[in-house]
């Protein structure tokens, strides 16, 4: 690789990644192959107009889409050593991590927000898949506690968008855990009378599944999302059959009672709105907001 | 027949000697004992450079070692009045988590764990030691009444992983894992978890989530097992050797990282040469660790676990 590649190219996608996307641009949609004009997409949510196939969508478009009228504050979460094994495999992790960074423009792969959902005060917190796989390693179980923390703090509902490809294995057992440390965030939340509301979106899997993402009040899954705790590649080879149809989506966790509702993006923020305000008093007294 | 591993091929042939001399000995009575006593040394001092400096992927070889005692062992040596309960009243038992109550050093407590099994026939019954969710939910069951009865709780952990299967995802899995990390956080009660060979991820953790982790000397805690962390980061298992380097899943890593309390030292050549003095040494310091415990009540014992927990990975690096 010469260096123009290696030092130049991820500075520009940086900045190419950032910049708003033009309008009349085009997708094609993985599902159905056929094309979607960009402002229709995006309008849309990322939801194929054709065939009801749903996008992955970033954290922020997650942040965007839940609030009232698009509103909300964003959170700063706190820094975690970065490292902390000097892992390297083929790449230095810390490498890695820049690389992330610099692709995504986020400091890992969970980004948190607060403000009123159907009028009701909310945490929301987002994993972005686009960072390393959105796997679980100290940052995101650190924004995880923090997000839960604050919803405490703000006598808020805490709304928690999960993906995961697993654990970040480049941080050992302090990827581990943050399965327990997550389980304890999301036990403050509900020992505070508040509701913890998971959206299980493509795909969850491995310890993030196993911890905070199967404690919720209430579970939604978002169409034909992968939802399990194995791989599906682990268990043909485990168990040497064919796996069912539909096995590990999001409807089928829902014929098993593992998950409450399966229920379109597009109808998702009206979903967390009527169930906040079922399950929330209209006007909780708020506490005052710590910085 | 000792089951050697493939690093203890030099200890293996030196011990094969001294066995041959011994028997060549037997009627003739030559003075071979000289010999004997030479050969002695040099295995005893070959089996002390060995295993003073294992590397991770030996200890994991250690860790899995077949004649290394399992769950069962500690429970049968450790237990008395053990009475096994079954079942998570919803589906099935899982023989995979052996559990029930008994007396630890004269205290009724609640014991449970994830069994390997010992030959063929025990090892397909307790599934190598891969729980399904009804062995997570036995576990959760079994941890609420020891807060209902003010019981320790003592747990074995020596599992590769939970079982990945496609009934064990239909029947929630992953929510069992969940529900008996968090059956471990929430329980009013002393948890001492010891993990005894191998501590395989969100399977292990479920079980260990606990005020006092024990670790012994050659065990290990991955979050993954070192061949698949090399499949999947190297594209090659057979950079397992590297990955279980880089994982830091040895006990000395883990006491560093302070991920767990106290490591239980071996006896020399593993706890496979002898078991009985493991056994022992793991029930000294299950009450070393539980002794302290019993005066915090329950609501301390609660924060102090959740400090902990929220406390791990975040300084240092
Ligand atoms: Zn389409």
């Amino acid at each position: 690789m010469s260096w123009l590649t290696e030092f130049v190219r991820p500075k520009i996608r940086t900045l190419f990644a950032r910049r708003e996307v033009p309008d009349n641009l085009w997708h094609q949609c993985p599902a159905c192959q056929q094309m979607i004009f960009h402002r229709d997409m995006e309008a849309n949510l990322k939801v194929c107009p054709h065939c009801a196939h749903h996008m992955r969508a970033t954290a922020a478009d997650r942040l965007a889409w839940s609030f009232d009228d698009g509103a909300f504050t964003r959170v700063e979460l706190p820094k975690v050593p970065a490292d902390p094994l000097r892992f390297r495999d083929s790449k230095r992790y810390s490498d890695r991590l820049r690389e992330a960074r610099e692709q995504t423009g986020l400091e890992d792969a969970i980004q948190v927000g607060h403000g009123r959902i159907g009028g009701r005060r909310a945490v929301v917190a987002a994993m972005e898949f686009a960072f390393i796989a959105a796997s679980m390693g100290a940052a995101v179980g650190e924004g995880i506690v923090t997000a839960a923390r604050l919803a405490v703090m703000q006598r808020a509902a805490l709304v928690l968008y999960a993906t995961s490809g697993g654990a970040r294995m480049q941080e050992g057992m302090i990827s581990l855990m943050q399965m327990p440390r997550t389980v304890i965030a999301a036990q403050m939340v509900k020992e505070a009378g508040l509701p913890y509301i998971v959206v299980l979106t493509d795909p969850t899997t491995g310890g993030v599944t196993a911890s905070f993402a199967m404690l919720g009040d209430i579970h939604i899954a978002e169409p034909g999302a992968v939802i399990g705790f194995a791989g599906a590649r682990v268990i043909e080879q485990t168990v040497r059959e064919k796996l069912p149809e539909g096995f590990q989506r999001a409807e089928y966790l829902h014929e098993h009672g593992i998950v409450d509702m399966v229920v379109p993006r597009t109808a998702l923020q009206a979903t967390l709105a009527r169930l906040l305000g079922l399950l929330m008093a209209a006007d909780e007294p708020a506490a005052p907001l710590a910085a | 027949m000792r089951h050697f591993l493939d690093f203890e091929k030099p200890i293996a042939e030196l011990e094969g000697k001294i066995e041959e001399l011994r028997r060549m000995s037997e009627p003739g009575g030559i003075n071979i004992a000289e010999e004997v006593a030479r050969l002695t040394d040099k295995a005893d001092k070959q089996l002390r450079a060995t295993y003073a400096k294992l590397t991770p992927w030996q200890k994991t070889q250690v860790a899995r070692h077949p004649d290394r005692p399992r769950a069962l062992d500690y429970i049968r040596g450790l237990i008395e009045d053990f009475t096994p309960l079954a079942g998570d009243r919803a589906f099935a038992d899982d023989a995979a988590v052996p559990g029930g109550l008994g007396r630890f050093k004269g205290r009724a407590v609640v014991v449970l764990g994830t069994e390997k099994g010992a030959d063929t026939e025990s090892r397909v019954k307790h599934n190598f030691g891969m729980a399904r969710p009804e062995g997570y939910r036995k576990a959760r069951r079994l941890i609420a009444l020891a807060g209902r009865f003010k019981l320790p709780v003592l747990s074995f952990v020596d599992t590769s992983g939970a079982f990945p299967g496609v009934e064990a995802e239909a029947r929630g899995q992953a929510e069992a894992i969940a529900r008996s990390i968090e059956a471990c956080l929430d329980a009013p009660v002393p948890v001492v978890a010891t993990i005894i060979g191998e501590g395989g991820s969100g399977g292990a953790i479920a079980l260990a989530a606990g005020d006092q982790v024990l670790m012994l000397e050659h065990a290990i805690y991955s979050v993954i097992s070192p061949e698949g962390c090399a499949s999947i980061l190297w594209r090659d298992a057979a950079q397992a050797a590297t990955a279980a380097e880089a994982l830091r899943l040895t006990a000395e890593d883990l006491r560093r990282l302070k991920l767990i309390d106290a490591i239980v030292p071996e006896p020399l050549g593993g706890a496979h040469r002898d078991r009985e003095a493991t056994i022992k040494a793991v029930g000294e310091a299950i009450e070393r660790a539980l002794v302290p415990l019993l005066s915090q009540d329950g609501a301390a014992l609660r924060a102090h676990r959740r400090q902990k927990f929220l406390e791990m990975g975040r300084e240092g690096g």
